[in-house]
């Protein structure tokens, strides 16, 4: 077995070669040369841009607001004659593609947002319960093995069930369920980073406990935890849509990719295409985020290449 | 061993009470309370009736009596009668649906191990080459797909294109319950489709695992020693690699638990998670209660099972 060529060159040649760049430049200059991850961010952003042009491409290019109806053009088949049935019509003639720009809209905005307070909350819990340990830490040990043990969409289910939901309500209850995995990963770091020297230093030298947790210790975690959000708003994304699918995340007339699927099965025999894009939108945007994640990884901490 | 067992027995029982609060507390969170939900409708009821009623049934005592009573009754599994389907009890209604819901898990899980292992396997024997790339390619895209979409994609394909399997349900009405053909036709595809994203998982975890391995002394020893290359990947490398698996069993059990949920509602499959979820659009609370604290419980359970096989693989965690 070749052990020694498993090290990564490239983890050793541009530190080497630039002296004393920093994490995040250096991390820059690797991603950079990652075609992989940079084809993502490329793909990522054109789905957020087009997604934000929602309005002004539905009013001077399609012609077409998302919510006009057609019934006489109900299950149009794509086509490039009508720019507005790009993609087809759905079974009240309204326009699939335009329906998709506004759907990734409201998809991309619960899945960022909800990511963000997720994992804020995460890292907020997981840094008290790895500096503070004993009491604490059994009391958020308890609560974070709790809420793991009740499988997610069950939970998200009887939440929605009570709150009717709209956008706003399901970031809440999203980050208020979702934050258990980056606070146990940020748990485990705080504590093993706590009897590290440089923190041991800082205590010995008087720093208060928020001083120590937010300038020793989270600087030194922060490169993972923008890979975890990464991840996290792909994963939260699937969420959402699993939950609108299912009639219970956001609801209609307003559109999100998952509650377009709705009514999936209306369109099996009829109208296939209408099945086909929603998902794919899903999919392209939840594997280039996932993509960014691993790139990110791998450029922030070139140990872990390949790893996972 | 046994020591170990009761203790983890033990660390069982204050998760169950943390599930319990919690569903308890977003019961007590539903808009209206059983006994208007029940009497809804009725023009017969006045207040004082109402009144009675509340008292008849403890609701007018503290939230924290409420609370102790509800779990004595919850631990002789007596979760009320079901709102939707009158003077069934809840539980029955649920527990009648577990052995369909775990059908479907177990046949996701052999799928899983029996595509995953050898995938995961493969990719690492041949580190960077095109077969390597090609598993890190489907497990990232086995991560990133909706599932409710692919089954709605694979519906679309084999049942109304190619008209080859059926789309909704455990067997065909009218045929033989115990036609096992039939039975086999109806689980394909959601089993495939619940499977698919732990494929990915377990492909990964243990690609990782082995190269991680092969890099250890023991490794260069048994090499040294004269060991067939074979005999070194099966002997060593693969038993050690296997440990963490179990671990990962855990995520994946939640995986296959919650996500049998979506599942079960895009193929009709009479499951657990197909009951809870039309209880939950319907309202019928104390079906929907039953169907997250008993599916909770198989997950504790399941969580449980998890660490015992991990202690049995890995003698150094007993000792902890």
């Amino acid at each position: 077995m070749a052990t020694t060529a498993d090290i990564t060159p490239m983890a050793v040649a541009p530190t080497g070669r630039r002296g004393t760049a920093g994490l995040w430049s250096d991390a820059w200059y690797r991603i950079r040369r990652d075609r992989l991850t940079m084809a993502a961010i490329g793909v990522l952003l054109l789905i957020v841009l087009l997604s934000a042009a929602a309005p002004l491409l539905s009013d001077h290019f399609f012609k077409w607001a998302f919510e006009r109806q057609e019934l006489l053009g109900a299950y149009a088949k794509p086509t490039l004659e009508r720019p507005e049935h790009l993609l087809g019509a759905d079974e009240i003639g309204r326009s699939q593609v335009v329906r998709l720009l506004y759907g990734g809209q409201v998809s991309l905005l619960v899945g960022f947002l909800a990511a963000f307070f997720s994992v804020t909350l995460g890292v907020a819990v997981g840094l008290s319960a790895g500096y503070f340990r004993g009491r604490v830490d059994d009391l958020i040990t308890w609560f974070i093995t709790t809420l793991v043990s009740i499988p997610g969409l069950y939970l998200l289910l009887i939440v929605s069930a009570l709150f009717r939901p709209s956008p706003f309500t399901l970031i809440v209850v999203i980050s208020l369920l979702s934050w258990p995995g980056a606070a146990l990963y940020v748990r485990g770091q705080t504590f093993s980073l706590r009897e590290r020297e440089f923190v041991v230093a800082a205590r010995t030298l008087g720093a208060s406990t928020p001083r120590i947790l937010l300038k020793h210790i989270l600087p030194n975690i922060m490169p993972l935890i923008i890979v975890l959000a990464a991840i996290d708003v792909g994963g939260i994304i699937l969420l959402e849509s699993a939950l609108s699918y299912l009639g219970l995340g956001i609801t209609p007339p307003t559109p999100s990719w998952g509650n377009m699927l709705t009514n999936a099965s209306a369109y099996f025999v009829r109208a296939w295409w209408l099945v086909v894009s929603p998902g794919a939108m899903i999919f392209l945007t939840v594997l280039c985020l996932y993509l960014v994640g691993d790139g990110l990884r791998d450029a922030l901490d070139p140990r872990l290449k390949g790893a996972s | 061993m046994r020591t170990y067992i009761l203790r983890r027995l033990l660390y069982a029982i204050p998760t169950l009470i943390g599930i319990s609060m919690i569903v308890f507390a977003v019961s007590r969170l539903a808009p209206g309370d059983p006994i208007e939900l029940y009497t809804f409708g009725n023009p017969d009821i006045t207040q004082e009736d109402l009144a009675r009623l509340r008292a008849a049934y403890g609701l007018d005592k503290p939230i924290p009596l409420q609370y102790v009573d509800w779990v004595t009754r919850v631990v002789r599994l007596d979760f009320g009668l079901s709102i939707i389907y009158p003077s069934q009890p809840a539980a029955k209604l649920i527990i009648d649906r577990i052995p369909n819901t775990l059908q479907l898990a177990v046949a996701a899980l052999i799928l899983q191990l029996a595509i995953g292992i050898p995938l995961g396997i493969i990719a690492a024997l041949n580190r960077g080459r095109i077969i390597d790339q090609i598993t890190r390619f489907f497990s990232t895209i086995g991560q990133a797909v909706p599932d409710f979409w692919m089954g709605l994609v694979l519906i679309i394909v084999f049942s109304v294109q190619l008209r080859l399997l059926p789309s909704q349900g455990m067997l065909t009405i009218g045929k033989d319950q115990w036609d096992l053909a039939d039975r086999l036709k109806h689980l394909i595809m959601p089993a495939a489709v619940l499977a698919f994203g732990g494929i990915a998982i377990y492909a990964r975890l243990l690609r990782t695992e082995m190269l991680e391995i092969i890099r250890q002394d023991y490794i260069r020893t048994a090499e040294a020693k004269g060991l067939s290359h074979r005999a070194v990947v099966a002997g060593h490398a693969l038993r050690n690699a296997f440990i963490p698996m179990v671990t990962a069993l855990g995520g994946i059990l939640a995986f296959v638990i919650g996500g049998a949920l979506v599942i079960e509602q895009v193929f009709t499959w009479p499951g657990v998670g197909q009951l809870t979820f039309q209880s939950a659009v319907a309202k019928d609370y104390p079906v929907v209660m039953a169907g997250v604290m008993i599916s909770s419980t198989l997950l504790v359970i399941s969580y449980l099972l998890r660490d015992i096989a991990y202690a049995v693989v890995d003698p150094r965690i007993k000792v902890e």
